[in-house]
């Protein structure tokens, strides 16, 4: 096992702008965030030996930024994918393979339709554009939220309670200038906002949006000799279950367990407990996401986790801050989020963010790929133990 | 060209789609361990075993959850709101589809309703979805 805060964070930076960029494709903004990102940690090209970055030939990628690796990995699980490549890279460190590792991530999933962007989920012949995809046109609203009416029905949780989650995250995104919808909302507003695929309305799904992120990642050593205070990573998790783009693929629809795997997974091998965690970042496509990582990381049990938000504990001045950026409902969401969900963690770890959240030591993150194809959990502090 | 989300077949499933053809929903039986599985593949997930054969499910099945789609897949024919669901088999895998031949509201579609299978056509395929069991319309 590698030892809690063997690596840490010492580079972490968004594109220069997001939201709407529409001067920039996919590319552009993964080189800008990778340029920002080198500034931060006070290095360039020359310094770093790992790449990974997952939606452009990593070949291609790493030569244009001038790094010549001799570890990469380009893990493409959707949304997730850069915190499973953050995994695997901090195994690459520990391993002896490289020293330090640039993860790079860009999407203009408003602007230019993703233009200069590989990875396809739905390619002919596989399993989703088989059997799933044209049920739905492939809408993520759709089929992502396909356990949503079950959770409500089993559990009691009426539209109403739903949706505070978006109102809550909203509360967070006030204070954000760069989230994208800043104006405070209300219950009333969710559920007046227009119907998408019924439960699910317009106010409880993601933004689409264009931005880029990348962090730098090295040894414990090496992180101490950097501009910026070090983000220790103290553990990490990834899982795997439901394979095509639907929920069907999750054996037990309601209580996940790939994301018991991934996020016990990450507490082990960081050696904290669910009461250590001073922040927490669930990575919110649609406004379910958040209910069912609190359930299945194991903050409550299964079936309390929608009233828990209800009750706001997940909101600003609640026991247990969630989303503080605003998340994908109010801040940005390209399309894949796990590089803006880890970063708003960063931020926050280093006293940085936004909304910051008081005396954040410990700071968990969990995101998803492929709808509930994957997730992974990292959990990252101020201190090495 | 066809659009780019009808679906393509594979050697490896192309009985489940004969059967679509011939109005029979057939799935993937292991003979090693008896587990009925979907999607089609040449290996089952509950043991490992290649020795796997297709089969003629009943097309029973319960409606565990869904969402109603404002503006459905123009493919489909028709812009007013349809389902997508997760579907339970009797025989036990869950998918994904939709539930057609009713009214698409929350009234009319109840989670745990009875179910069976029913063929439709898609583009140019023919296409599994689901309908009220007989005495449930
Ligand atoms: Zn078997």
């Amino acid at each position: 096992m590698i030892p809690p805060g063997a690596t840490a964070i010492v580079g972490a930076a968004e594109s220069t702008e997001i939201g709407k960029v529409p001067d920039m494709s996919s590319v552009g903004l993964a080189i800008d965030a990778a340029a920002n990102a080198m500034q931060d940690a006070g290095i360039t090209a020359a310094d770093i030996d790992g790449f990974t970055c997952g939606y452009f030939p990593v070949a291609d990628m790493s030569r244009q930024l001038g790094i010549f690796p001799s570890w990469a990995d380009n893990t493409v699980v959707g949304g997730c994918s850069w915190m499973f490549q953050l995994r695997n890279a901090i195994a690459a460190i520990h391993a002896g393979y490289c020293n330090t590792v640039l993860i790079v991530y860009g999407e203009s999933g408003r602007s230019t339709r993703r233009l200069g962007q590989s990875g396809d989920a739905g390619q002919k012949g596989g399993t989703g554009q088989q059997f799933d995809m044209f049920y739905s046109g492939g809408q993520a609203a759709a089929t992502f939220t396909l356990p949503v009416l079950r959770y409500q029905h089993e559990y009691g949780l009426s539209d109403e309670e739903l949706a505070v989650g978006a109102v809550s995250q909203r509360e967070w995104a006030v204070d954000v200038p760069r989230a994208t919808l800043r104006e405070p909302t209300s219950v009333e507003e969710v559920l007046d906002s227009p119907m998408v695929a019924w439960p699910i309305r317009r106010a409880m799904c993601c933004l689409v949006s264009d931005a880029g992120g990348a962090i730098i990642v090295t040894s414990a050593d090496r992180a101490r000799d950097y501009p910026k205070p070090p983000v220790y990573v103290l553990g990490t998790g990834g899982a795997l279950e439901a394979g095509v783009m639907s929920p069907a693929g999750v054996r037990e629809p309601l209580r996940p367990e790939f994301i018991r795997t991934s996020g016990e997974a990450a507490f082990s091998a960081a050696g904290v407990s669910h009461s250590d965690i001073d922040h927490l970042m669930i990575y919110d496509a649609f406004i379910h996401t958040p209910i069912f990582g609190l359930e299945g990381l194991g903050f409550v049990d299964y079936g309390e986790a929608g009233h828990f938000i209800a009750e706001g504990h997940t909101a600003p001045g609640g026991k247990l801050p969630m989303n503080t950026s605003g998340g994908g409902l109010s801040y940005a969401h390209t399309g894949a989020y796990g590089m803006l969900c880890m970063l708003e963690s960063i931020r926050q770890v280093r006293g940085e963010a936004a909304n910051q959240v008081a005396d954040v030591d410990i700071a968990l993150c969990h995101g998803w790929g492929g709808y509930w194809s994957a997730c992974s959990t990292l959990i990252f502090g101020t201190d090495a133990p | 060209m066809p659009h780019p989300l009808v679906p393509v077949p594979t050697p490896e499933t192309q009985p489940f789609w004969d059967g679509c053809n011939e109005g029979v929903l057939r799935i993937n039986r292991c003979r090693a361990c008896g587990d009925a599985y979907f999607p089609p593949s040449p290996i089952c997930p509950e043991c490992s075993s290649t020795n796997v054969e297709f089969f003629d499910a009943s097309g029973e099945a319960t409606l565990y959850s869904y969402t109603i789609q404002q503006k459905p897949l123009a493919l489909w024919g028709s812009d007013s709101p349809r389902s997508v669901a997760l579907i339970k088999l009797a025989e036990g895998p869950m998918l994904t589809s939709s539930v057609i031949n009713c009214e698409q509201t929350p009234e009319a579609l109840q989670l745990d309703m009875p179910l069976q299978a029913t063929f439709t056509s898609f583009d140019d395929l023919t296409v599994l979805c689901f309908e009220p069991a007989e005495g449930n319309s």
